[in-house]
């Protein structure tokens, strides 16, 4: 192999500590190196043209870089071989900068180093080959797992620019959290009024298939190229034929039996509903553990006045298979329970504030449902108890944030703006209302955020006070609330005729569970994992795998909107392109040393190593061996070091590379 | 069923009718208990708030002494004895520090292995059933309040015991006895313990609301399985009537000795005398007397 | 937990196994207090002078004496702090640093009660009364509970000693030596 080395002073950088010139002198002397020189700054045209006119004159094999560190100008020096016929993978960089002049200040050792790191390069390098990047294709298209206002913006998004995407939703309508809030901060605008004409833009979409009422069942595959099987769930409603004219549902007689989800469970709704009028699509769903028809095969009152025959008490639950090019989880959250803990559940709920027995304590989205006009008290604030209107009404921050105890260490974001709004919201309805809210600190760092909650205190009246509740219990009717106001150190008792808390937001239960399928981390609490919290915020470990909104973490509905549109822009880019490329510094299995043990499967994180046959040439298996699924691997090295028989080897990074570089070590 | 029993000191001066009735209500359930001999006092409140040692060390010296004995299971009745080995317990385990100090005052190597209970656990072990089987006495008609105290139940992490905020375990034993327990608000709510002669104000105003409350919820009595509590509501409930002007008057039961009216045990022999406020009228008045069935052992 | 050079947060913290500075004084603690109305500094601000380094202004404060060992605080704290302990602890420290206690008469009851239980081995309820009542001169309060009480035989004449009350006596002395400091 014919070597050459070029030495960059990187202007002071490296010169200032290192000998360049002598280096660059010691080194031609190594067996194997035909040409080299020294330089001020490599990288600069001039210097990328001394490597290209030298790998023509001397007609180099492959080429060394004394540099900075490979993260700056590796690219830069590969291309620039690459342009003159070299593959970019026979060019080795050693770091003379970071690894050697920016941290030691004597020249002779430094210098002698600076030799010795040469030395390794061109050791390795003897041993590398040449490799191509991994194409991969790309399929233009994007699932979006999740209806909230994260999935709704994602999709818009990517559908807008051209491409299709099928949104898979798990309720029988689009919307989430979002549409039972009543008014949003910090503007107070309706929450419904903005975002239902987002839901009907989605409905309405050419490029965007709508999968309500489904769930995503399976995933496989990998970047650019998923198989995603949905199950659309069953209806008992031939959706192609209903036109939303609501008949069946009003006529239903089972009406008291089951709670309704979007109400939050303060009225019932009957068995065969729409979650709410606005529901997106609007099409019914039969909640099969109530409905009479489905216990003892009577009723059938739906089918009886539906005027278009679309009940179908036969339809099963239909499974779709999909290729998809990027996947944008966009699950949401919930809202920490206040009920007594279920048997097993990790949960505690607080008995210091009766455990859910207490019907007017309620939680925040609970007292949107009720504040909401569209709501079971048509946006009157009533006690859920006997429907009279609180003269007293007491907001309690911090319920299950915060709180190392009975709920989680972090903050949940939001509920200090949330409940400032609840506050003014209850101030506007209820003239001559008190409000109270208990608060340890108040979070408001969005635009305009901290002057709404001051408008809360300054203009509406609404009275803070610096401290937790202890206690709640219920006697003659109110609600007697224990608290402390810290700040001036006395004890505050209010006698409250309501309650709500701001409970904390926490991942939804199915989360790990659907991070487990799509190969995604996720935190102990459930919430999913981004590759790098600070500059890689919308991606994850796993290739064409993107997060939107509150199962990332606790946030509003700006951020997540912000969110959903970085990640669909993640999605745009993958499309941009026909084809992926990938480093090719993937794993590669040796087929006729290895053993068929698979310990390498079981060690893999990214899920990149599948079983193969090797068959003859009648169809009969000879053996089962490991194969690397380079569209997958990440080059982590994991199944190299753990194969017993070295049959795993990483491409660019093979034993005999690093081999030669510690031999070349051990001579030092 | 048998027992290792450390009484403490109440159950053996103030509370001694605490002893009596458990003596009694323990005959009848066909168990026994065997009590720790020379025991000695567990501390209290009073070792903790003036030594870290003196607290672990005291109630460490009654566990080595029913070790020895032969005693796995032992039954705490008065409360606070049993937090406050069921703590030094705690602290032997996890802490190596506390635990070589403690050995160089007791002059002996302490080790671990003995199980502690309360009151309402020796009656969970012995069964809500076996002791619904000796009921004589219809008590459907009587309201129970059940006071739990702070020292059974807090802190969760030692007594494991119950739910801290919303316990039910002295319901399901009243209930089994046949009396009715009631809701209430203050079932776990300070009576102001060992301020009773420091600081009696301070007891009478704290027991006032938790009497207040058990009658609000037309409670007819108050049970407690705590000698202090019982004190506290009990003995000071004449100058809380005293000093509060309408204020009602309610008697308040150790459990062991309602469970002994519900078996039909004479009441002088539970020590229903020995009350400052008589409970005998109010019982006598709720009861049926129906013979139910023989006692079915 | 960083190098503790702090003397007083070292005994502290040796006693309770706890750091003062896990305390956000969210003062839950304080809203659930029993004898909140008696203290004039509530439980969350005693806390709050320990972690300022005020040390005197905890330990001379009535507070600590008033408390009740209800255990409410410990348990409801959502930073896991055990706040009685941390109160145990301030008192033993009081009383190891022979500082004069703000509530006089909790301290003797609890010395008294003590004195009993270092005497005979339990605590003997009449020694305890006839103690407390002498060292506090309150000789009137329960005057009129103490006949019907004598009446009903809940108060013994004669103290019960136990057997080994010798190994009883030494071991409460010892512990006074090993806790001065």
């Amino acid at each position: 192999m014919r070597i050459g080395v070029f030495t960059c002073h990187c202007g002071e950088n490296i010169g200032k500590t290192v000998d360049c010139p002598a280096v660059s002198k010691a080194v031609a002397d190594i067996p194997g190196v035909v040409h080299s020189e020294d330089y001020k700054y490599m990288c600069s045209d001039p210097g990328q043209n001394l490597i290209k006119q030298a790998i023509k004159e001397k007609n180099l094999d492959a080429v060394v870089v004394g540099s900075c560190s490979p993260h700056m100008h590796e690219k830069t020096f590969r291309k620039a071989c690459s342009s003159v016929g070299i593959n970019p993978y026979m060019v080795e960089i050693a770091n003379l900068r970071e690894h050697c002049s920016w941290i030691h200040d004597d020249i002779p050792s430094a210098t002698q180093k600076a030799l010795d790191l040469l030395r390794f390069a061109i050791e390795r390098v003897k041993f590398n080959e040449a490799l191509t990047p991994i194409k991969v294709p790309v399929t233009k298209r994007a699932l979006v797992i999740g209806g909230g206002i994260s999935g709704i913006q994602a999709s818009l998004d990517i559908a807008n620019s051209g491409f299709e995407v099928i949104l898979v939703e798990k309720e029988p309508s689009i919307g989430g959290h979002m549409s039972q809030l009543s008014e949003t901060f910090p503007t107070l605008d309706c929450s419904q009024c903005i975002l239902t004409p987002r839901m009907v833009e989605v409905y309405q979409h050419p490029k965007i298939k709508l999968m309500s009422y489904s769930e995503v069942e399976n995933v496989e595959g990998f970047i650019g190229n998923f198989i995603v099987k949905i199950r659309k769930k069953a209806r008992y409603v031939k959706d192609e034929l209903c036109t939303g004219c609501g008949l069946c549902f009003q006529k239903c007689p089972i009406k008291k039996v089951a709670l309704s989800e979007f109400d939050e469970g303060l009225t019932t709704r009957p068995a065969m509903y729409v979650p709410f009028p606005q529901a997106v699509p609007n099409i019914p769903v039969i909640d099969k553990s109530v409905c009479t028809y489905f216990k003892n095969g009577k009723c059938q009152m739906c089918k009886k006045v539906c005027g278009r025959d679309a009940i179908d008490f036969e339809q099963q639950d239909t499974f779709i298979e999909e290729n998809i090019g990027a996947i944008i989880i966009a699950t949401g959250y919930k809202l920490y329970t206040i009920d007594k803990k279920p048997e097993g559940s990790i949960y505690e709920g607080y008995g210091e504030y009766g455990y859910g027995k207490y019907r007017d304590v309620i939680n925040g989205l609970q007292f949107e449902r009720i504040a909401s006009a569209s709501g079971p008290t048509s946006g009157e604030i009533l006690r859920p108890s006997d429907k009279t209107v609180p003269k007293k009404i007491v907001f309690i921050q911090c319920v299950g944030s915060r709180d190392e105890s009975k709920g989680f260490s972090y903050c949940s974001k939001i509920c200090c703006m949330y409940t400032a709004k609840h506050a003014m919201l209850y101030k506007h309805k209820v003239h001559g209302g008190e409000a109270y809210v208990f608060y340890m600190d108040i979070r408001a760092g969005g635009k305009m955020y901290e002057e709404f909650v001051r408008r809360a205190i300054e203009e509406d009246g609404v009275k803070y006070i610096r401290g937790r509740v202890s206690r709640i219990y219920e006697e003659n009717g109110k609600l007697i609330v224990k608290g402390e106001d810290t700040i001036a150190g006395l004890k505050v008792e209010i006698d409250a005729d309501m309650v709500v808390l701001a409970t904390a937001m926490i991942a939804q239960q199915e989360a790990p569970k659907l991070a487990q399928m799509l190969g995604v981390p996720y935190d102990k609490h459930g919430f999913l994992q981004e590759v790098h919290p600070k500059l890689r915020p919308v991606e994850t470990s796993s290739g064409g795998i993107f997060l939107a909104g509150a199962c990332h973490s606790p946030r509003d509905i700006p951020e997540s909107v912000a969110m959903a549109s970085a990640a669909a822009a993640k999605a745009l880019v993958l499309f941009g392109s026909d084809v992926l490329e990938r480093e090719p510094v993937v794993a590669r299995v040796n087929e006729s040393t290895c053993a068929g043990c698979f310990y390498c499967k079981k060690v893999c994180a990214y899920n990149a190593i599948e079983v193969k046959e090797i068959k003859d040439r009648q169809g009969n298996v000879l053996k089962v061996v490991a194969y690397v699924n380079s569209g997958l691997c990440q080059g982590c090295g994991t199944c190299n070091a753990t194969c017993p028989s070295k049959s795993v080897e990483l491409i660019g990074f093979k034993d005999d590379q690093i081999y030669a570089q510690i031999h070349a070590f051990a001579e030092v | 069923m048998k027992f290792g029993y450390y009484p403490g000191c109440s159950l053996s001066g103030t509370a001694k009718e605490f002893d009596l009735s458990l003596k009694e209500v323990i005959g009848v359930l066909n168990s026994n208990l065997e009590e720790i001999n020379d025991w000695s006092c567990c501390g209290a409140s009073s070792a903790h708030i003036l030594s870290h040692l003196l607290a672990v060390a005291l109630p460490a010296r009654n566990i080595l002494l029913a070790k020895k004995q032969g005693l796995n299971n032992v039954v705490a009745p008065c409360a606070a004895c049993y937090n406050r080995l069921l703590t030094s317990q705690h602290e032997l385990k996890l802490d190596e520090k506390i635990r070589i100090k403690t050995e160089e005052l007791l002059e002996e190597k302490y080790t671990d292995g003995i199980e502690i209970c309360n009151l309402i656990q020796l009656f969970e072990k012995i069964g809500t059933d076996n002791i619904k089987a000796l009921v004589k006495t219809d008590l459907s008609g009587l309201k129970a309040a059940c006071y739990y105290g702070c020292l059974l139940l807090r802190p969760s992490e030692i007594t494991k015991f119950d739910d801290n905020e919303d316990p039910s375990s002295m319901e399901r034993i009243v209930n089994a006895a046949g009396a009715k327990a009631v809701d209430w608000s203050f079932k776990t709510e300070c009576c102001g313990a060992s301020h009773s002669f420091p600081h009696v104000e301070i007891v009478e105003k704290l027991s006032k609301s938790i009497l207040d409350n058990a009658i609000h919820h037309n409670a007819d009595v108050i049970i407690t399985a705590c000698p202090m509590c019982h004190a506290n509501l009990d003995m000071r409930q004449k100058n809380i009537i005293k000093h509060n002007a309408g204020q009602k008057s309610i008697p308040v039961l150790y459990l062991t000795q309602l469970l002994g009216i519900a078996f039909g045990i004479d009441f002088n022999k539970l020590g229903l005398n020995r009350h400052t406020i008589d409970p005998a009228p109010l019982i006598k008045e709720k009861i049926k007397r129906i013979q139910l069935r023989e006692a079915v052992v | 937990m960083e190098q503790v050079t702090d003397i007083f947060l070292k005994r502290l913290i040796d006693i309770t196994s706890q750091n003062p500075s896990q305390c956000y004084q969210c003062g839950k603690c304080s809203a659930g207090c029993p004898v909140r109305d008696f203290l004039e500094t509530p439980p969350n601000r005693i806390v709050r002078f320990v972690q300022l380094g005020l040390y005197e202004l905890a330990l001379t404060s009535a507070s600590i004496w008033l408390c009740a060992g209800c255990l409410t605080c410990t348990s409801r704290c959502p930073k896991n702090f055990d706040l009685a302990k941390f109160m145990d602890a301030l008192r033993q420290i009081a009383v190891q640093d022979k500082i004069e206690p703000a509530d006089k008469k909790v301290f003797k009851f609890h010395k008294a009660f003590m004195n009993q239980v270092k005497k005979h081995g339990r605590s003997y309820e009449l020694g305890l009364i006839r103690d407390y009542k002498l060292s506090t001169g309150d000789f009137l309060q329960d005057i009129d509970a103490a006949p019907s009480a004598f009446m009903k035989g809940k108060i013994s004449i004669t103290p019960h000693n136990i057997k080994d009350k010798e190994k009883i006596k030494k071991i409460i002395n010892k512990a006074a030596e090993s806790d001065s400091p």
